[in-house]
């Protein structure tokens, strides 16, 4: 199923040739191309193997962090009303937000996707049990439509959040509405499909982790494709008495990018052939890859989260208080105007002006490859600025706010208590001289990662070089324009 | 390949040195200092005016009030950091000896959103932003014209 989504990494047959020529003399004594390089994390640490391979592992880990979802939507519903006081706002918001798009999606790709406590109940109730060792899934074990098998319902699902963000940021009721809802839908999904189909093709929380997790430094995949080739029962898919089948419905032996696999760890417990590994490898190995999804709905996610990593900090940080007002549906015209532009930006006119600029990209190059084609494989330029655009925004968020937490954890609904003996820490910003100069790393920081993106894309669409630096220069403006633009933001 | 190398490490250098310019050079002020007597209203949600531009050396005089409950002021950067209820206005002066963009945000809790409460002072010359914007566009630049130089190595 999931090989609908991949092609066959072949050996390395599409990463970065145009190096060869200069290294051709070493050829002998060559290393393997840094996008090669794996280091087998699981193998050099096998107290942490041991850990991971835990059937207890996934559980344990979702059921600790359940508690404080649950803590989280109490506090939503019964809690003070004054979001910055109380644990709802406080900890979804400021401290898992923060933790999520600075440390767990750019070092760790989709390790939120394995603690994850939002699909834990349905997937308990697929497999009637808690730590369970592969039985039969029990649902009404309906087949996800396939034109539904992509990201579009993710897209549409984050814009929806994106709109009212302003609102689910600041009132603790519609904050935990929204957890609410989300684990609602994934109980009700998986007692109707099979599997993580809410993890994914709907959670909108999940489209832009994957999205953004094939930048990361880790992987999961197979040492060795020949080995599952051969391996004819594969228990990976089929499960056996040491753990389910891809509950992502992915064919480890064909996995080949972070994006389709939800890193549950299950292939490692159910692969007999301890086939399995995680790997330590180049940021980013897998963007730039042929194809870059099928489909343009992944393109389409990088250019609504970059537009939305742009609109953002202007809205939210910016001086227009206007706007800021619209945002927060104070009025019902101002949020029309605000939906209507929010919409225009991330669904015609981004996606607008970087097909022109892919457009302008194929007319300086000469290559066989369709616009289309063009169009979905430079989008993956614009995940790595993406992403850094969303720490930056995410480190400013954090170091202002986070202080809130100190308090909120004494004090969860805001009704005097006094937990732990912080309730009355008062509001301190931290390194606010020296915030946006990090900010500022981390955005030159992206674009230089995306530039040699859209780099890799050109050299593997004219492998000879001719034209690929020529190609590039659009696809490179785009880039900077963002790039100036959100350093204008954040410093201007 | 020695041959192909020396070109790298010159463009290298050159490289590194215009990032370095891009980073020290200082940017030259040519204003002489001046005194600004400033008036800043509070109210849920925004400061009014929502942003100030100034020179590095001139000193901000600051009245601040409150239209409607209490709100806080903190100046990012500058820690300077005052609490006004309405009706009762505050005074304080700010030395703008720092170039660049500072947020001014309220630092009492005074609703929804008031985390997002927030105004600008801009300190000319803006070198930070300059600084950043150079070393984007140089960088950016010298990515592309090193790919091109090394396919015709
Ligand atoms: S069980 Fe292991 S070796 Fe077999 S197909 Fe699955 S991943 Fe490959
Ligand atoms: S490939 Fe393995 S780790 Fe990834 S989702 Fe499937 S079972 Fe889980
Ligand atoms: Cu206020």
């Amino acid at each position: 199923m999931a090989g609908e989504r991949h092609r066959r990494h072949c050996g390395g047959g599409d990463v970065d040739r145009r190096r060869d020529p200069a290294v051709g003399v070493k050829t002998l004594v060559r290393k393997p191309p840094a996008d090669e390089r794996r280091l087998d994390v699981l193998g050099r640490m096998p107290r942490l193997r041991r850990v991971v391979m835990s059937r207890s592992f996934q559980p344990v880990s979702m059921l600790l962090l359940l508690a404080p979802f649950a803590l989280a939507i109490v506090a939503g519903l019964l809690g003070t009303s004054a979001g910055n006081r109380n644990f709802g706002i406080v900890f979804v918001w400021i401290v898992w937000w923060a933790v999520l798009m600075v440390l767990m999606v750019p070092g760790f790709g989709r390790i939120w996707c394995t603690i994850c406590p939002i699909p834990a109940p349905g997937e308990w109730i697929q497999r009637r049990g808690i730590i369970g060792g592969g039985g039969k899934l029990r649902t009404l074990g309906l087949r996800w439509p396939r034109r539904l098998r992509n990201m579009w319902i993710q897209n549409v699902g984050f814009l929806i959040l994106a709109l009212f963000s302003m609102i689910i940021l600041t009132r603790p009721t519609v904050s935990a509405g929204v957890i609410l809802g989300l684990a609602g839908v994934a109980v009700s999904m998986s007692l109707l499909f099979e599997n993580r189909v809410f993890c994914k093709y709907v959670c909108p929380i999940g489209g832009f982790i994957g999205l953004y997790s094939m930048a990361a430094p880790i992987e999961l995949r197979v040492r060795d494709t020949q080995v599952c080739v051969d391996h004819r029962s594969k228990d990976c898919i089929t499960g056996n008495e040491r753990g389910y089948g891809c509950p992502w419905m992915v064919y480890p032996g064909k996995l080949d990018r972070n994006l389709d696999c939800g890193f549950c760890t299950e292939c490692l417990k159910t692969c007999t052939m301890d086939n399995v590994v995680i790997n330590l490898r180049r940021p980013g190995a897998d963007l730039a890859k042929p194809g870059g999804g099928k489909q343009i709905d992944e393109a389409y996610k990088a250019l609504i989260m970059l537009a939305c990593s742009i609109i953002y900090p202007a809205v939210l940080f910016g001086p227009w208080a206007t706007v800021r007002g619209w945002a927060s549906v104070e009025s019902l015209w101002g949020w029309a105007i605000y939906a209507t532009a929010f919409l225009s930006a991330t669904l015609l006119f981004v996606p607008g002006v970087f097909w022109l600029t892919v457009f302008a990209a194929q007319r300086r190059s000469a290559t066989g490859v369709t616009i289309r084609q063009a169009y979905r494989e430079y989008a993956h330029s614009l995940i790595p600025l993406g992403l850094a655009a969303w720490m930056a925004f995410s480190v400013g968020f954090a170091l202002t706010n986070g202080s809130y937490a100190l308090a909120a954890v004494s004090d969860p609904l805001g009704w005097g208590w006094n937990l732990f003996g912080t309730s009355e820490t008062g509001w301190t910003p931290y390194l606010s001289g020296t915030a946006p100069a990090i900010q500022a790393a981390i955005l030159v920081g992206g674009l230089l990662f995306s530039i040699r993106t859209t780099l890799r894309v050109g050299f593997r669409h004219d492998p000879s070089g001719t034209t690929a630096t020529r190609a590039a220069v659009p696809v490179v403006a785009f880039l900077l324009a963002s790039t100036l633009a959100l350093l204008w933001l954040y410093l201007g | 390949m020695q041959t192909s190398k020396r070109p790298v490490i010159a463009r290298r250098s050159v490289l590194l040195l215009l990032v370095l310019a891009a980073l020290l050079v200082p940017v030259p002020a040519f204003h002489a200092p001046q005194t600004h007597r400033i008036s800043i209203d509070a109210s849920q949600f925004e400061y009014s005016p929502g942003r100030l531009t100034v020179n590095r050396g001139d000193t901000l005089q600051v009245t601040l009030t409150a239209s409607d409950v209490v709100h806080g002021f903190f100046l990012d950067g500058y820690e300077i950091d005052a609490r006004v209820e309405p009706g009762i206005s505050q005074q304080f002066t700010v030395s703008a000896d720092r170039s660049g963009k500072f947020n001014y945000r309220c630092s009492v809790s005074c609703g929804p959103l008031h985390p997002f409460m927030i105004g600008e002072l801009v300190v000319g010359p803006n070198e930070p932003l300059w600084r950043a914007s150079a070393i984007a566009v140089i960088a950016a630049a010298a990515m592309l014209i090193g790919a091109g130089t090394r396919r015709s190595a």
